[in-house]
C-alpha cells in the first residue's frame, strides 16, 4: 500500500506541474503585450510599464513562471488588477458560496441516486425500472442552466418559495444560505443524480449476477438480504469512483448555475474577470480547480485500492 | 435496417435527430421569417398560426431563430467530434500498437491530464484568451474530445492485436501502421460511431452551456444557448421565450442519446451490459 500511495503521490505531483505549465503557457499566447491586453487599447505606456512591473513581466518566461508556480505553492496568487486585492483573498470568499454548492448538490444527488438506482436494480425489467430509466435519459439529456431557469420561474416568480438569486452570506445564518443554495444545488445536481442512478443500477445488477450472491441465496437468504449484506457493499465500488468524478464536474459545473442565480461564488467571479481581462484571476482559478480535480482523482484512487487490494498490484 | 426498427429506442432516437438535423438543414435555403430583421410591433406574440412558437422579445420569429439556431449547435457540435476523431483515433492506435512503449505512455499520461480539466474550464479558459466565438468554442470542444476517442480506441485495440488475424498478418510481414489501418480500425469503427453520438450530444449541451454564458456563438448568429440567455430577464413575462430553446437543445439531446443506446445494442450486442 505504501509503494502504491509513494507512485500515486509522485504522479499526483508531475499532473500538477504539468497542469500549472499548461494554464501558463495558455495565458502567455495572448497575442501581443498581457499588460496591453488587460488595459486596452487607450493606455498609457507609464501604466502599461507599471502594470508590466506589477505583473513580473520583465523576466524570462522561465523566470516568469517560477515565480508565479512559486507564489502558487505558498498560497500566493498574485494581485487582482480590477480588484486591487490578493487574489488569493478574493478566492477565499467565493470558495464559501461555490464548496457549499457543490457538496450540497452532491449530497442531494446521492440522495436520489441511491434508493433509485438499487429500487430499478431490484424491480429489474419491470414497468418500474423503465421509469426510473426514463427519467434518468431526460435527466442527463436536460440542459441544467435550462432547468434552473424553469425552478425560477415556478418556485421564485410564481410561488415564491424561494428567492430568484443572489446570496444573503453566511452572516445571516446557515439556513437563509442553505435556503439560497437550494434550486442551484437542484439544477447541478439533477445531471449528476441520472448518471448516478444509471451506474449504480448497473454496478448492482452486475454483482447480483455474481457466483457469490448465488451462493448466498443457496444458504436461505433471501433476494433482500442477498443484496443488502453482500452486493450493494460490492456494487458501491464503481459508484465512489463516479461520485468522485463528479464532484470536480460539480465545481466546474457551478461556473454556469451561479450565473444563472447571481451567486458571488467562483464561476461568477471566472467571468467578470474575463470580461474586465483580469488574467490573473482566471489563471489562479482555473488553476485551483484543476488542483481539486487532480486532488479528488488521487483521493479516489486511493480510496479505490484500499477496498479492493488487486488493484495495488494490477497497477 | 430491420433491427434499427425495432429496437425500442433507435426510432424515436433517429426521429427526432432525423428532425433537428433537416430544420438545420432546410433553414441554409429558407426559414419562414428573416431572423435579422427586426419586428418591434409584433414582440413576445404568444403561439398563433402565423408564427407556431411565438415571437422574441425584438419581434423576431421564434421557430425561424430555433431553426437557424440548429445549425449552430450541430455545426459546432459536429466539428468538435471531428477534431475529437481526427486527432483521438490515430493517437489511440498508435499508443495501442506500442503498448508500454515511451509514446504510449506520453499519450496516456497526456490524456490523464486533458481528463483532469473539467471540459467547461478549458473552454471558458480558451475563449478568455483568444475570445468568444463559435470557432473557439468548437475546438474549446474539440479538445476534450480528444482523449475521449484516444483512451476508447487504444481500449478497444488492444484487445484486438492479441487476435489471430492479427498474428498472421504480423507474421506475413506487415508492419504495425498497416495493421492498424487495415485490420485494427474496421474492427473498431462501431465503438467509434457509438461513441461520436454521444460526443454530439454533449458537444451540443456544452454549446448550448457556452453561448449562455456569451462565450460561443456571437450575435447575429442564432443559437439556442444564447436565445435562453436573453430570454432570462422576460421569463416571467413571455415564458415561451426561455421553453421552446430549451425544449429545442434537450429533445436533441435525448434523440442523439437514445440513438447512440440504440445503435450501440444493434452493432454491438457485447457492450449492452457493459455500459450504464
Amino acid at each position: 500500500m505504501l509503494q502504491y500511495f509513494l507512485k500515486r503521490l509522485v504522479s499526483l505531483c508531475l499532473s500538477l506541474v504539468a497542469a500549472s505549465v499548461l494554464i501558463f503557457l495558455t495565458l502567455e499566447v495572448v497575442p501581443g503585450d498581457p499588460a496591453a491586453y488587460m488595459l486596452g487599447i487607450n493606455a498609457q505606456e507609464d501604466t502599461l510599464n507599471a502594470l508590466r512591473e506589477q505583473l513580473g513581466l520583465n523576466g524570462t518566461i522561465l523566470e516568469r513562471y517560477l515565480s508565479w508556480a512559486g507564489g502558487l505553492l505558498v498560497g500566493d496568487f498574485g494581485t487582482s488588477y480590477t480588484y486591487r486585492t490578493p487574489v488569493a483573498e478574493l478566492i477565499g470568499e467565493r470558495l464559501w458560496v461555490s464548496l457549499p454548492l457543490a457538496l450540497y448538490a452532491l449530497i442531494l444527488s446521492t440522495l436520489i441516486a441511491f434508493p433509485a438506482g438499487i429500487w430499478a436494480a431490484s424491480k429489474r425489467g419491470t414497468l418500474a425500472d423503465s421509469g426510473v430509466m426514463g427519467v434518468t435519459q431526460l435527466g442527463v439529456a436536460i440542459p441544467n442552466f435550462w432547468f434552473a431557469m424553469l425552478m425560477v420561474l415556478v418556485f421564485a416568480i410564481n410561488l415564491r418559495w424561494f428567492s430568484a438569486g443572489g446570496f444573503p452570506g453566511w452572516e445571516d445564518g446557515f439556513l437563509p444560505g442553505m435556503k439560497a443554495l437550494t434550486l442551484p444545488a437542484i439544477a447541478l445536481a439533477l445531471p449528476q443524480a441520472s448518471i448516478l442512478t444509471r451506474v449504480m443500477r448497473s454496478s448492482l445488477l452486475d454483482t447480483l449476477g455474481e457466483d457469490y450472491i448465488r451462493s448466498a441465496r443457496a444458504k436461505g437468504l433471501t433476494k433482500g438480504q442477498a443484496m443488502w449484506r453482500h452486493a450493494l457493499r460490492n456494487a458501491l465500488i464503481p459508484v465512489l469512483t463516479i461520485m468522485g468524478l463528479q464532484f470536480s464536474f460539480l465545481l466546474a459545473g457551478a461556473i454556469i448555475i451561479e450565473n444563472v442565480f447571481y451567486l458571488p461564488g467562483l464561476g461568477r467571479l471566472v467571468f467578470q474577470a474575463i470580461s474586465a481581462r483580469d488574467l490573473i484571476v482566471v489563471e489562479s482559478v482555473v488553476m485551483l480547480l484543476v488542483f481539486a480535480v487532480i486532488l479528488v482523482n488521487f483521493t479516489v484512487d486511493l480510496a479505490y485500492a484500499w477496498v479492493d487490494p488487486r488493484l495495488r498490484r494490477r497497477r | 435496417m430491420k433491427g434499427l426498427l425495432h429496437n425500442r429506442s433507435t426510432l424515436p432516437g433517429a426521429l427526432l435527430t432525423v428532425v433537428f438535423a433537416g430544420a438545420a438543414l432546410i433553414s441554409l435555403f429558407w426559414v419562414p421569417y428573416d431572423t435579422t430583421v427586426l419586428n418591434i410591433a409584433d414582440r413576445m406574440k404568444l403561439p398563433s398560426l402565423a408564427h407556431p412558437f411565438g415571437t422574441d422579445q425584438f419581434g423576431r420569429d421564434i421557430l425561424s431563430m430555433l431553426m437557424v439556431g440548429a445549425r449552430t449547435s450541430i455545426a459546432v457540435a459536429l466539428v468538435a467530434v471531428g477534431i475529437g476523431m481526427l486527432a483521438g483515433v490515430p493517437l489511440g492506435l498508435a499508443a495501442a500498437a506500442r503498448k508500454g512503449s515511451l509514446p504510449d505512455e506520453i499519450i496516456m499520461r497526456t490524456n490523464d491530464l486533458v481528463f483532469a480539466f473539467p471540459s467547461l474550464l478549458i473552454a471558458v479558459m480558451i475563449t478568455a484568451v483568444f475570445g468568444a466565438s463559435a470557432l473557439n468554442a468548437i475546438i474549446a470542444i474539440g479538445i476534450f474530445n480528444i482523449p475521449v476517442f484516444a483512451r476508447l480506441t487504444r481500449g478497444a485495440a488492444l484487445t484486438l492485436w492479441s487476435r489471430e488475424y492479427v498474428m498472421a498478418a504480423r507474421v506475413a510481414g506487415k508492419g504495425a501502421a498497416r495493421i492498424s489501418l487495415e485490420h485494427i480500425l474496421p474492427n473498431v469503427t462501431n465503438l467509434l460511431i457509438v461513441q461520436g453520438t454521444i460526443q454530439f450530444s454533449l458537444g451540443i449541451l456544452a454549446e448550448a452551456g457556452l453561448s449562455y454564458v456569451g462565450l460561443g456563438a456571437q450575435p447575429p448568429t442564432a443559437s439556442w444557448g444564447r436565445m435562453l440567455a436573453d430570454s432570462q430577464t422576460m421569463i416571467s413575462l413571455a415564458p415561451h421565450l426561455a421553453i421552446f430553446p430549451g425544449m429545442a437543445i434537450l429533445l436533441t439531446v435525448l434523440g442523439l442519446n437514445l440513438l447512440g443506446d440504440g445503435l450501440r445494442d444493434l452493432l454491438d450486442p457485447k457492450l449492452r451490459r457493459a455500459r450504464t
